[in-house]
């Protein structure tokens, strides 16, 4: 390049300006945010740019975070948030935190106070990037406006790539309006970060060799097959070698939930057949799941009789919490391809059919009185089934959480891939709200159905205000049985019927989403329930669907926090 | 005594049988990363979250222009080394992290103590100490002596411990520990002429 194509090329722009080019550059096209002193010459250039930037505001900087991560979860693309410094910033950790360990590819970009005032306990300064370290997958400190472009592109290219992952950007205020000699940059290389480690043809080997000699497998399936949309590739090795699966909370839309051998959700409120078939099968094949202490209850007797194969991306996550055999360290995308060439066709019928009993079994005794119930109040789980089944399960779930959610993932049920929004590794209450007003916009062809319970509501309720705004179609059913549900229930079972403040009292949420533009109804009657449904699924736009459940229900079975994971408690004597 | 046995935190002491999946040995991680602010405590972060102390730490430039070696010692058990090894290695701008034996490196450390003149003159045991050691005298004056030793921890300690016993010591520093591995390829070099290949294949990076 001539020094002349050089000096054609440059505008002098302000960093703030030089933000919005790369935002563009990196393909966003919609954020969520909040303003304030520190961020200030960012929005006013954003002003320049509403035509090409949908900022959508919310109500409070947690609210942005939450609904990036809903963005991000459903399109599989980068969240992003923008927000002020100190407490902007501040109240975007528990956004960061969850989106760290949900593995959620976000950007946050929060003001700072100026270089030159950093370190001087200036108004509003915290010490973002020290705060978010240990929380996020890279937090850099933009100090001139020469660094906008260069570090806004590795933020973007780290939170995609490997194992995604959140990213903060602290922007210091002088470096928002000073001026700059733009020129855009793509960075996709960083010689210390490898976020496709190279496929080993060995462990490949050594995989499909397990899987050709297992009379017994049990696949495991988390998010890492819709991080990288590996649903076909699971598919394909699951269906030649004929191998049972079950998803992890985070998994649950790998693959379709009637499929003949998807087998239902692992964990502590999982079902019956995954749970107790972990300790009885030959081989375990995890894929991009992380073994985390709601899967696996007690180590000291998971799995111990089996063979144990994990594809992940990520190398730290092998032998962290359980011993493995073979570690398939890649792309599961790519790993999945390699092993299922090498495996043969295979029936493992008698194994397969094994599953039965235990679906007989929790059918009887957990899953039919819990959706349809003879009399007595309305359950949440029979809700759940009905609005799942009303929208063809196509629908996207998102969850809050506390009871909410497990009868939610338990009892929504999945036919597209990237359908589940929940706070898995966090267990975020107040998530759900914004989570779904940002599922909205990432997948504005799709019907948004946000279970969530009177507790989590409250915590994040204020985002009413931006779906009155946006008018976003997030259909908001309520399952309020006054209480902090799932608290109360370990309270019944574990602390003697104590109900430190469990019980709640509430205010009139119809009330309430009336004041916000929202239609609302409640459901109190069994026979009222699908007319409540039908109507908010044909109301056009946003919809509270309030449903008066059972103040004292519980969500069953159940492995008791560090018991063994085949000894699933299905009933309880709670009277 | 097994060489790896750590005296620092005596952990192990008591352990009928060494070296199984709970004995706590010391290890030595050596980290390179790139010359980027705020990677110290990064890595600290992941010891403390670990429950893991860090017994020594030295921090410098490394032999390869613009990356730096980190040198941590710390008493843990073999899984626990490699995961707070993956974990490091995890963090972005580092760009490799390895955990040693004692037998796999060669280990030095350097130390000064302060001695009184008066105590030194008086008692011969704190000359004699000082020869039988091999330390080296850098400074003397009527107030103080100053002496160097550089070698292992335990010969460190020995001729503290000697000294000390006269009474004579009125300061004491121990360096952390640094060291150079006796492996005859240089991982470093290695992983960053493999990356240079990578940068070539961008699908290698997305
Ligand atoms: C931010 C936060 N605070 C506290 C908790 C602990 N917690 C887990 S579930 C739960 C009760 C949730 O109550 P509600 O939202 O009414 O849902 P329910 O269980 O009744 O369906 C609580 C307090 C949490 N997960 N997150
Ligand atoms: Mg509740």
């Amino acid at each position: 390049m001539t020094q002349t194509d050089k000096t054609v090329n440059m505008e002098q722009i302000t960093g703030a300006e030089a933000l919005m080019k790369s935002l563009l550059n990196e393909g966003v096209e919609t954020l969520f945010g909040y303003p304030g002193g520190a961020i200030m010459p960012v929005y006013d250039a954003l002003y320049d740019y509403r035509d090409r930037l949908n900022h959508i505001l919310v109500r409070h900087e947690q609210g942005a975070v939450h609904a990036a991560q809903g963005y991000a979860r459903v399109s599989g693309k980068v969240g992003c948030a923008l927000v002020t410094s100190g407490p902007g910033a501040t109240n975007t950790i528990t956004g960061v935190a969850d989106a760290m360990i949900d593995s959620t590819p976000m950007v946050v970009i929060c003001g700072q106070v100026g270089a030159a005032m950093l370190g001087t306990d200036a108004f509003q300064e915290v010490d973002v990037v020290n705060v978010t370290n240990p929380i996020s997958k890279w937090s850099y400190q933009i100090r001139r406006a020469e660094d906008v472009a260069w570090a806004v592109s590795r933020a973007f290219y780290i939170a995609r790539s490997g194992r995604p992952g959140p990213v903060v950007l602290d922007f210091a205020k002088n470096a928002q309006t000073a001026l700059v000699d733009y020129q855009p940059q793509k960075v996709d290389y960083i010689r210390s970060y490898q976020p496709k480690p190279a496929i080993n043809q060995e462990a490949i080997e050594q995989a499909a060799y397990l899987i050709n000699h297992s009379d017994r497998p049990l696949l495991l399936a988390g998010q890492g097959i819709e991080l990288g949309n590996a649903h076909n590739e699971l598919l394909a090795l699951v269906e030649k070698a004929d191998i049972p699966v079950g998803c992890t909370l985070l998994g649950l839309s790998d693959l379709p939930s009637d499929h003949r051998l998807n087998k239902g959700m692992l964990g502590m409120h999982g079902n019956l057949g995954p749970n107790v078939q972990t300790n009885q099968c030959d081989l375990l094949i995890a894929v991009g799941m992380r073994f985390d202490d709601r899967v696996t209850g007690n180590l000291a007797t998971y799995a111990k009789q089996a063979k144990i194969i994990h594809f992940d991306i990520d190398p730290s996550e092998f032998n962290k919490n359980v011993k493995v055999d073979v570690a398939v360290l890649g792309d599961c995308k790519q790993t999945l391809a390699a092993v299922t060439e090498k495996v043969h066709q295979i029936r493992h019928t008698e194994w397969v059919n094994s599953f039965e009993k235990y679906e007989k079994e929790e059918d009887e005794k957990v899953i039919e009185r819990a959706i349809h119930p003879k009399d007595g109040p309305l359950l949440m789980a029979e809700v759940i089934r009905r609005v799942s089944e009303a929208t063809n399960n196509e629908a996207i779930l998102v969850t809050d959480v506390g009871q909410n959610q497990m009868f939610g993932c338990r009892y929504f049920k999945f036919t597209k891939a990237h359908s589940v929004v929940t706070s898995g590794g966090c267990g975020t209450m107040g998530f759900g709200l914004p989570a779904a007003v940002g599922a909205t916009f990432g997948a504005p062809d799709r019907t948004v159905c946000l279970f969530v319970g009177d507790g989590g509501l409250q915590m994040t309720i204020q985002e009413l205000g931006t779906i009155m705004e946006q008018h976003s179609p997030v259909k908001i059913i309520l399952l309020n049985n006054n209480y902090l549900g799932n608290v109360r229930q370990w309270q019944a079972m574990f602390f003697r019927h104590r109900y430190s403040f469990t019980p709640m009292l509430n205010p009139d949420y119809e009330l309430i989403s009336r004041a916000y533009d929202i239609p609302a109804a409640t459901v109190t009657e069994r026979d009222k329930l699908d007319e409540a449904i039908q109507t908010m699924l044909t109301t056009e736009g946003p919809y509270l669907l309030q449903c008066a459940v059972k103040e004292e229900d519980n969500i069953l079975p159940m492995t008791p926090p560090g018991a063994d994971v085949d000894k699933m408690i299905l009933e309880i004597n709670d009277n | 005594m097994n060489q790896n046995d750590c005296n620092a935190c005596g952990k192990c002491k008591d352990m009928e049988e060494k070296n199984t999946e709970l004995c706590e040995n010391l290890y030595t991680i050596l980290i390179y990363s790139e010359n980027t602010p705020g990677l110290l405590s990064q890595i600290s972060a992941i010891f403390t979250r670990r429950q893991v102390n860090i017994e020594t730490i030295n921090v410098c430039a490394s032999s390869t222009p613009g990356v730096h070696k980190y040198t941590v010692t710390c008493c843990c058990t073999r899984s626990m080394a490699e995961m707070l090894t993956k974990q490091i290695e995890k963090r972005i701008d580092v760009l490799q992290s390895n955990y040693y034996t004692d037998d796999e490196i060669f280990i030095i450390e350097t130390s000064l103590l302060k001695i009184s003149t008066p105590v030194m003159l008086a008692d011969s045991r704190v000359s004699s100490a000082i020869r039988n050691h091999g330390a080296r005298i850098v400074e003397v004056n009527p107030t103080y002596a100053t002496a160097e030793k550089t070698g292992t921890t335990a010969d460190i300690l020995s001729l503290y411990n000697a000294l000390n016993q006269t009474g004579a010591v009125l300061q004491f520093v121990r360096s952390g520990r640094i060291c150079i591995t006796k492996s005859t390829s240089e991982r470093l070099d290695e992983y960053l002429a493999q990356r240079e290949k990578e940068r070539a294949q961008p699908e290698a990076n997305k």
